[in-house]
């Protein structure tokens, strides 16, 4: 009798979650931006994906062998870095690119750390980084979509044409009236495969909301000020920016909802997911307004996660009304 | 003998001043952009490390204990002084691509952490085999790191291209790629150091 009774301490809720299982509900919520990118830039698109997936996978496999640890590759974590970081890079990149992104991601970005769960910085971004700083003719020359988001079919006679994104258009002055919000909307633009087609990210966003795997705390306040940012700073005087252009532009949608909102990389308290989110907003509009580049999302991110474990040192819930 | 050829040896590997002793870490993020540079400020560097160990260890005796620091600096610096002039007269051009690094030997970690700790407490003989391994450690260390630089950074070493159709990766020829060389190597070196005890 016993040794039938098993005294365990609490909690003692149980709600059948585990990592891997969270990490694969991830990768069902990017599928649709996934095709999206795919149908709006064709099969160079997927081939961008399969590498980059494959390689994370291979990448995580050798190095846990090597370093003799326990062979995690099926929780999901590797597979989500691999996609990642193929959804920010442009459709038309060589086949090496995803492949050394990826491998750079799992190596430098993760496993150097002691693998999952002790990383500082988002992998996949640390992937995206370090290409863009390597290779940045690769990274900053992208196809025109092939089609007109979704439904439309727009023939095109030649392999393939580069375009700048609205981003680098706007960036050096030219106009932009031929984008209208919703051919941003549904994807009709040059960018990297898995940010350019909002509503497919927005559909992946909702199901995480529902199943309760993200909160709103850092998306929202990510997206809010950076639309109030590049409002008030807006080109043509105070409160005079096209707050709606931003929004929709660029990786902001693909990188508040799926990477500032990595588990690891940011703060642990609702507190300091705020700050978490309103940091990132203001470096992110910061860098489209002034910086060298068109688009700061990565580097927004990046920065934020470094801030991370000194936001969680000052965020600090009260336990049991006592304060710390 | 055995034992300068041994004090020659440890600044090789087992202190090697870059990658075990963690000194002069600026210059070397600084100039290791490519092999030219870095054989430049590991021979300039060597040089004023086996003259400063020399006079400081013959002149220990007479330097008063409280003002030992700024007098090894004004015999490292005559060093310095006399390498730059001989830099810019013979080679300006790697005179120039070093630019404010000959100057800053002077301060340089490597040649004030020896005379301090070396120097200071042994004979010229000794100091000056001390010195050259030490010179020699730091000048294999800034090659291997600024040769991993220069072709990953621009595909080529010593200025010789080596593969066609190499897509160089930028980010080695900035200083985060010299952080990210650096931290792998150091991380390398201490693997094999805690594999062999």
């Amino acid at each position: 009798m016993k040794n039938k009774l098993v005294v365990s301490v609490s909690p003692h809720l149980h709600n059948n979650e585990s990592v891997s299982k969270i990490m694969w509900m991830v990768v069902l919520s990017l599928i649709p931006a996934g095709f999206a990118g795919v149908f709006i830039f064709g099969a160079s698109a997927l081939r961008v994906i399969v590498l980059g997936i494959v390689s994370a996978l291979f990448a995580e496999v050798v190095l846990q062998v090597i370093t003799k640890r326990k062979i995690s590759v099926l929780d999901g974590s590797a597979f989500i870095t691999g996609l990642l970081l193929a959804y920010n890079l442009p459709p038309n990149a060589p086949f090496w690119l995803p492949i050394i992104g990826s491998f750079f991601s799992i190596a430098i970005g993760k496993q150097i750390f002691g693998g999952l769960g002790q990383n500082i910085f988002n992998p996949a971004l640390a992937g995206r980084v370090f290409l863009m700083a390597s290779w940045p003719k690769y990274m900053t020359t992208f196809a025109v979509p092939l089609r007109a988001g979704i439904g439309l079919v727009k023939p095109i006679a030649y392999d393939a044409i580069t375009s700048a994104t609205p981003l680098t258009a706007l960036r050096e002055g030219k106009i932009l009236e031929h984008i209208s919000y919703l051919n941003l909307f549904l994807g009709k633009r040059g960018g990297c495969i898995g940010e350019v087609c909002i509503l497919a990210l927005l559909l992946g966003a909702a199901f995480l909301f529902i199943k309760g795997y993200i909160s709103w705390h850092i998306p929202l306040t990510y997206i809010l000020t950076v639309g109030a940012f590049t409002y008030i700073f807006g080109p043509h005087g105070l409160l005079s920016g096209d707050w709606l252009f931003h929004i929709l532009s660029g990786g902001l949608i693909l990188g508040a909802f799926f990477m500032a909102t990595d588990y690891v990389t940011s703060p642990l308290t609702r507190k300091g997911q705020l700050v978490f989110g309103i940091g990132c907003g203001i470096i992110n509009a910061v860098i489209r307004l002034w910086g060298g580049y068109p688009e700061g999302v990565s580097y927004a991110i990046l920065m934020m996660n470094a801030a991370t474990p000194i936001i969680d040192r000052y965020t600090k819930n009260r336990i049991y009304g006592i304060k710390v | 003998m055995k034992n300068l050829f041994r004090e020659f040896l440890k600044g090789i590997i087992k202190e090697n001043p870059t990658f075990v002793l963690a000194l002069g870490l600026c210059p070397t993020l600084a100039v290791s952009v490519s092999l030219i540079n870095g054989l430049g400020m590991g021979i300039a560097a060597t040089f004023v490390l086996l003259g400063s160990n020399i006079i400081i260890a013959l002149i220990k005796n007479t330097i008063p204990e409280r003002v030992r620091i700024p007098c090894y600096i004004v015999v490292i610096a005559t060093f310095v002084t006399i390498t730059e002039l001989i830099m810019k007269a013979y080679s300006p051009a790697l005179n120039r691509s070093l630019g404010i690094y000959v100057p800053l030997i002077v301060v340089n970690c490597i040649v004030l952490g020896r005379a301090e700790a070396y120097a200071s407490k042994n004979t010229a003989v000794n100091s000056f085999f001390d010195g050259l391994g030490m010179g020699v450690g730091f000048t294999l260390a800034l090659l291997l790191i600024s040769g991993i630089r220069e072709f990953l950074g621009t595909g080529k070493l010593f200025n010789h291209i080596l593969f066609k159709g190499f897509e160089p990766a930028f980010v080695f020829g900035m200083p985060s790629g010299a952080l990210l060389i650096i931290g792998l190597l150091l991380g390398s070196f201490n693997l094999l150091k805690n594999k062999k005890t």
